[in-house]
């Protein structure tokens, strides 16, 4: 089940790994992807510290920590294939990150809730 | 907030799910389908933009002797009939009101098309020119259609009566389309062979929906400023504002000294004598990053300019910038590099039009 932050990213939660990925609507919103600067694998960050980086071909927007953790894995194909996250952004992952305090996780919304919020955007 | 205008085609781009963004007070679509794809339809097939946001003046009158013919930096009256010209209007400092074209529609009418933002002060500062004839802004009446790419001919000579090969660039038929009177032109923003279409606002959303059903794919602004970039067009509010010269904005070439009088010509040729002290330059960068309207450019690490246009080009395949440096800062032999707020990015000289 996935999470969402008002921020647009995506968190999947698996024991105290977390997937992080983007929403659709927030890659909708930015178009064409033409760049992900990734996180490197090792470094350590608070819920809504600066992650990582995107960019399409009119836009450019920072992705942010979901949850505090330190990133254990980067989708390098991301780097020669930004596109992936045009053609499917729910399962087109950008980092794992192993929590540091899993019940973070509770307080994102849920599914519904985030159709709600970006209904009101 | 002023509330946005729309033009008559808004509920057709609603139907094609276009998002849609506010430019100079009018809410268009940026893009459909996407900027990429609509991009590659032009590059390769053909592609349709409602333009109709941007601004028509009409004038009948003595165009040698009103007062016309010194407003702006085309020479009207050396302009032949069925011709238009790009060119500027400019301040008593030679400051680019804004760029423009201007169709001679017979040897007593002209039509003056402009910038969307620029409507209200153009209008005002044109007039202030003229002392006699009829002069009128037909904006709101008018619509604007360009179809553009390498089929466009093919698609719009099904609707048009005359032969378009006829047509040569920057050469227009006063017509009809769809049984309306229309200006065909062979003009456009893209670069590539391409007509801008003028009828009125009854007429348009009929034409838009022919033209789709004829195979062109509708884009919208972000792919047009793509498409511009890569051929290094200049934009109002970007390369050109009322502190720049044409010279400094690299297309001096489209102002007619020799034949006619015009406001800020004396500036101009004074500048020419004294040299520019800002240049535009061109660049890509050598991976997939944009460079961004407003990063600052380095050299040395000194600041020396600063981005006016950038964007990723699918043709190119880099991103691909225009800005601004200071002439006596800026050095041909060093290498240069933008400043981001996340870093730097390094780019490079390049040619124009990126897209040969």
């Amino acid at each position: 089940m996935k999470r969402y932050t008002n921020e647009h990213e995506w968190a999947q939660l698996d024991g105290d790994i977390a997937t992080i990925g983007l929403s659709e609507y927030a890659i909708k919103e930015l178009g064409d992807i033409t760049f992900v600067e990734l996180p490197e694998v090792g470094v350590s960050g608070n819920k809504n510290g600066g992650m990582a980086f995107i960019e399409s071909v009119k836009a450019a927007s920072d992705i942010y920590f979901p949850l505090s953790g330190e990133i254990i894995e980067i989708n390098s194909e991301l780097e020669d294939k930004p596109e992936l996250l045009n053609e499917d952004a729910l399962s087109t992952w950008i980092s794992k990150i192993k929590c540091s305090d899993v019940s973070e996780f509770e307080d994102l919304m849920d599914e519904k809730a985030y159709l709600a919020f970006i209904e009101t955007l | 907030m002023e509330e946005l205008k729309r033009t008559v085609l808004f509920d057709k781009h609603k139907e094609l799910n276009a998002r849609n963004v506010g430019f100079c007070g009018w809410e268009m679509p940026v893009q459909y389908a996407g900027v990429i794809k609509e991009h590659d339809a032009c590059r390769n097939g053909a592609a349709l933009f409602d333009i109709s946001h941007m601004g028509e003046f009409f004038y009948e009158g003595d165009i040698a002797n009103s007062g016309i013919n010194n407003s702006c930096t085309t020479d009207f009256v050396k302009l032949p009939v069925g011709k238009c010209k790009y060119g500027f209007l400019l301040n008593e400092k030679g400051g680019v009101v804004d760029d423009l074209i201007v169709y001679k529609l017979d040897d007593t009418h002209l039509m003056f098309v402009v910038n969307a933002a620029r409507i209200d002060v153009d209008f005002a500062r044109i007039k202030s020119h003229i002392k006699s004839g009829r002069f009128e802004n037909r904006s709101d009446e008018t619509s604007k259609i360009d179809i553009q790419g390498p089929n466009s001919k093919e698609m719009l000579q099904k609707i048009v009566s005359f032969d378009l090969s006829e047509l040569k660039f920057f050469g227009f038929k006063q017509t009809t389309l769809l049984d309306v009177p229309a200006i065909v032109s062979r003009t456009g923003y893209t670069g590539e062979l391409g007509y801008e279409l003028y009828v009125g606002n009854d007429t348009a959303p009929k034409l838009w929906d022919k033209l789709l059903s004829l195979g062109a794919v509708p884009a919208g602004l972000g792919a047009r400023d793509v498409l511009r970039l890569e051929k290094g067009y200049s934009l109002y509010g970007h390369e050109l504002n009322e502190e720049t010269t044409p010279a400094e904005a690299g297309i001096d070439m489209f102002v007619q000294y020799k034949t006619h009088d015009f406001t800020g010509k004396e500036a101009l040729l004074k500048q020419k004598e004294s040299g520019i002290s800002k240049k535009i330059i061109a660049f890509k960068t050598n991976s997939k990053r944009s460079p961004r309207d407003g990063f600052e450019i380095y050299q040395n690490g000194k600041k020396i300019g600063y981005v006016t246009s950038g964007t990723y080009s699918p043709s190119v395949g880099s991103g691909i910038g225009l800005g601004f440096v200071n002439t006596k800062l800026f050095d041909e032999d060093v290498a240069l590099e933008l400043k981001t707020g996340r870093g730097s990015i390094p780019i490079y000289r390049a040619d124009l039009p990126f897209l040969k």
